[in-house]
């Protein structure tokens, strides 16, 4: 492949005239500036949250001047040398229930998934209309009753109930399976049949031509669909604001609303260090996976 | 178990009809590895399984005990008899749908027609005992005592308390102290206050006495207060933390079994005082219906449950309540009647109806238009930094939607924002407080507030729209451009005959899906508004930005109004409805649903 492009490019750069000043404003220099006032508009509030965790001092207004009030890491250091709040162990929770629970939710709708898009059985047809529409109950609204079960567990079995990652992470696993179900429902449609049978033919069994063919072929997606839904756990706010209440069991989505909850001690430095930590990874990921994210959204991801 | 049995025989003729179905799948070669796998899972399941089972069994649950061993006996049966594939696959998933959305589902359901709320959040058994303990007074001589806090032997606290008592000689009247005048004190008696039991008289000679005060000397020996006595130690409660003294408050000693007068903490945690509940609970048979609360004070005051949830007195519906507390009750359609009939909450409801369709709809439209026309304007092949520009455009979806709702919330501050101060060139509130007061009322004023969430939607979605449309345009085959150019149709004709139908097509499904994701966006609104401004004034929390889903959340769990819990499950079923038969119409009509069938 390499070599022939090779080849190519020597040919183009002798084909490409130089075209005007004048041309190429009016055919696509005004995009450029049309382009640059977008890129203004989608950074700026991120600079801006750059810009006060690097001021000194905690009132956000000495950041109005992004960046020329002088610059300090105190925010940053001071994020991991406060007991009180252990934003490190904040940091771990939201990783830790991210990471289990969108792995785990992807496999479990991919196993749901694979049955509605592979095998006929009685109830097909009412199981994927049911799941559409179980989804669609705003489940914020059923916090009381999960509040209740939860409570309920712990009493019997105290590691699953209340103010703890495993009965959030179960929460979140019940919540996620009849969206994430049919979104993969769609994407095993896309892998043709006669691949399984192929496979089929050759002797192989149902769990490996789900594990070893088609997990594989549909994986890019599995990705996007793994990252889409770990975003949208660790964005989360309410849930483990309910749920959870020792310092040390918080996910930094509720706990980095502690700096700037109090009207009286707001702290917009360690709040927005704090934002900047957190978002640089998923930023990394998502641009990492760009191209695999737009497929995804096109099959019809929603980040939550 | 027997099912084990069950894997090795094959069943006659239901067993071929349904293999011939799906005999792609059910060809079998069992590999040992994945055996021995299924195996080894299915043990630590029911090894957990059984764990449960006995901390049920052992705290008498037995109809969640029940349902347990029912799930993983069913479970085990899935996994270890022969074909029904079907459900191999969907078992994991459907054992978390029922845990916690099904029932959830029921739950609310049931709820919706219950009055439950903050002030009827339990059995009546709870509301009584709720009623009794709150309801005391403390009478002008009331015996006050000192507080020592002692543990047992099991470390539960309990309280030793010292009678403060003049004293008196023999004609009644105080004794002084000859040095100071001050009138003295004999701690006369020690009384013992343990969880779960009476109080008790302690023998004074056990005690260990702390003397203070100079009139210790002239009493005598038996001065001061108690310490300590065998068999418990002392402990420093004033040392704890606030979660642990707040159960010390909470804690009661009864006098007797009559259950009238009880010593409770007063003021600090080295006091208390000697006061009579207002109630006397009569109970005849345990049978809670006939439960009757008289007033100790005035026994014509008989209190009865009336069906509203409350004591009332004589148990009618209109009558006086004993108390704000009561307890559960089926209330039949009585939410649903509030919600279609209160002329109160009308004017409210509507408002936020009408307002959360117009989020729902602008929010798409604008994020839609926007990123359509970033779509057409780089789908140029001409133009060079796509990508740079993609990657960058990208930031506000790949950041998460909870900072930046914060973040926006920060910007938008009337006095000291960014927007304001930096944008506007308006007066930074540091500088002169009046004349901020004066700057752009974002999040101050209903309609600009509205405008600031639209706003900050924007910024959230576009970026979203301008990828799907991006990715829709680039499906669009390149042959259907070019014939129509042929054809002499000019690029405007090309936008709007061809490229814009194509796009509609392939994108209504997800326009829909993202009107009914801003149909219940909680978090952008009440991160970033609370729903505020606030209106107060007919009763209800709601404020001008409020949608649907932050007014219900705002009716179950803000503190300010009372939490009533039916009526917003009743407002989360009516939800539900309306969501959820507009996403099956929708899904009809974009005929998603024909390849399922």
């Amino acid at each position: 492949m390499s070599t022939v492009e090779n080849a190519v490019t020597p040919m183009r750069v002798i084909k490409k005239k130089r075209r005007s000043f004048a041309k190429w404003a009016v055919t696509t220099g005004w995009k450029h500036l049309i382009g640059l006032g977008l890129v203004v508009y989608a950074i700026f509030p991120i600079l801006y949250i750059i810009s006060v965790s690097v001021t000194p001092g905690t009132h956000v207004e000495d950041a109005n001047n992004l960046f020329s009030n002088g610059f300090s890491i105190d925010a940053y250091v001071a994020l991991f040398n406060d007991p009180n709040r252990p934003f490190a162990r904040w940091f771990l929770n939201s990783v830790v229930v991210g990471l289990v629970t969108s792995t785990l939710s992807v496999f479990i709708c991919s196993l749901a998934a694979y049955a509605f898009s592979r095998l006929r059985f009685r109830g097909r047809r009412g199981g994927l209309m049911t799941l559409i529409l179980i989804q669609m109950y705003p489940s914020l609204l059923g916090l009381v009753a999960i509040y209740g079960i939860l409570s309920n567990i712990g009493r019997v079995f105290p590691p699953l109930g209340l103010d703890s990652l495993i009965g959030l992470i179960m929460v979140y696993l019940g919540g996620s399976l009849g969206g994430g179900t049919y979104l993969m429902y769609g994407f095993f449609n896309t892998v043709p049949k006669e691949i399984d049978e192929a496979a089929a033919l050759d002797g192989a069994s149902h769990a490996r031509i789900f594990f070893t063919i088609i997990l594989r072929l549909v994986s890019p997606i599995l990705a996007v669909q793994m990252l889409l839904s770990f975003i949208g756990i660790i964005s989360d706010y309410v849930l483990p604001s309910i749920l959870m209440s020792k310092p040390e069991n918080l996910t930094f989505a509720v706990g980095l609303q502690m700096f700037i909850g109090d009207p009286y001690t707001k702290d917009w430095s360690s709040f927005c260090a704090g934002a900047v930590l957190v978002a640089t990874p998923v930023v990394a990921l998502f641009m990492y996976l760009q191209r695999y994210i737009v497929s995804g959204l096109m099959g019809g991801a929603v980040k939550g | 178990m027997s099912v084990r049995n069950e894997g090795r025989k094959p069943k006659s003729s239901e067993k071929t009809t349904k293999k011939s179905k799906h005999s792609l799948y059910d060809s079998s070669v069992t590999t040992t590895r994945g055996w021995i796998f299924k195996i080894v899972l299915l043990g630590i399941i029911d090894a957990i399984a059984v764990f449960a089972a006995f901390m049920l069994f052992a705290q008498h649950q037995w109809i969640p005990l029940a349902l347990e061993v029912l799930a993983v006996a069913l479970l085990n049966w899935v996994y270890l008899k022969r074909g029904s594939l079907p459900a191999k696959y969907l078992a994991p998933g459907v054992i978390f749908l029922i845990a916690f959305q099904i029932s959830v589902l029921i739950f609310s359901f049931f709820t919706a027609f219950t009055n439950y709320s903050s002030a009827h959040n339990g059995s009546i058994e709870f509301a009584t005992t709720a009623i009794k303990d709150a309801n005391f007074a403390t009478g002008d001589n009331a015996k006050s005592y000192h507080v020592s806090w002692v543990k047992n032997s099991k470390g539960q606290p309990a309280e030793l308390l010292s009678t403060q008592e003049l004293k008196l000689d023999s004609s009644g009247q105080p004794v002084l102290d000859p040095n100071t005048g001050e009138a003295l004190f004999s701690y006369t008696d020690i009384l013992l206050g343990e969880q779960g039991k009476y109080i008790q008289a302690i023998d004074r000679k056990t005690v260990i006495w702390q003397k203070t005060g100079a009139n210790c000397a002239a009493i005598g020996a038996d001065c001061g207060f108690a310490v300590s006595i065998p068999g418990f130690t002392p402990f420093d409660a004033t040392a704890l933390p606030s979660s642990q003294t707040n159960k010390l408050y909470a804690l009661k000693f009864w006098e007797d079994s009559s259950k009238s007068g009880f010593i409770n903490l007063a003021g600090g945690l080295d006091s208390a005082v000697e006061s009579t509940a207002i109630y006397r609970i009569d109970n005849p048979g345990g049978d809670y219906s006939k439960v009757t609360l008289t007033k100790i004070a005035d026994p014509t005051m008989v209190y009865k449950p009336s069906v509203d949830g409350y004591y009332r007195l004589a148990g009618e519906a209109k009558g006086e309540k004993a108390s704000e507390t009561g307890w559960e009750v089926f209330v039949g359609t009585k939410n649903l009647a509030t919600i279609f009939g209160d002329q109160k909450l009308r004017e409210p409801l509507l408002k936020i109806i009408s307002w959360t369709i117009i989020f729902a709809v602008m929010s798409v439209l604008t994020t839609f238009i926007v990123g359509l026309a970033i779509a057409l304007l780089f789908d140029d092949e001409r133009m060079r930094g796509k990508k740079i520009y993609r990657s960058i455009m990208i930031l506000p979806y790949a950041f998460p939607g909870f900072l930046s709702a914060y973040v926006w919330k920060g910007l938008f501050n009337q006095k000291y924002g960014f927007i304001n101060t930096v944008i506007l060139g308006q007066t930074n509130g540091a500088v002169d407080m009046q004349a901020a007061l004066n700057n752009t009322p974002w999040l101050v004023d209903g309609t600009m507030a509205k405008i600031a969430v639209l706003l900050v939607n924007l910024w959230l979605g576009f970026p979203y729209m301008f990828l799907i449309t991006t990715g829709a345009l680039q499906a669009i085959p390149a042959e259907l451009t070019e014939s129509a150019t042929i054809d002499g149709a000019t690029p405007s004709q090309i936008l709007r005959l061809i490229k814009m139908p194509l796009l509609l097509v392939s994108l209504a499904p997800l326009l829909i899906s993202s009107f009914a994701f801003n149909f219940n966006n909680f978090s952008i609104i009440y991160l970033l508004t609370g729903g505020g401004p606030t209106n107060t004034a007919t009763g209800y929390d709601a404020g001008e930005t409020d949608i649907l889903i932050t007014f219900v959340y705002k009716i179950a769990f803000s503190t300010g109004t009372g939490r009533d819990y039916g009526l917003a499950s009743a407002f989360s079923i009516l939800i539900f409805l309306v969501v959820g038969s507009m996403s099956l119409i929708s899904f009809r009509r974009t005929k998603f649903l024909e390849d399922i069938n």
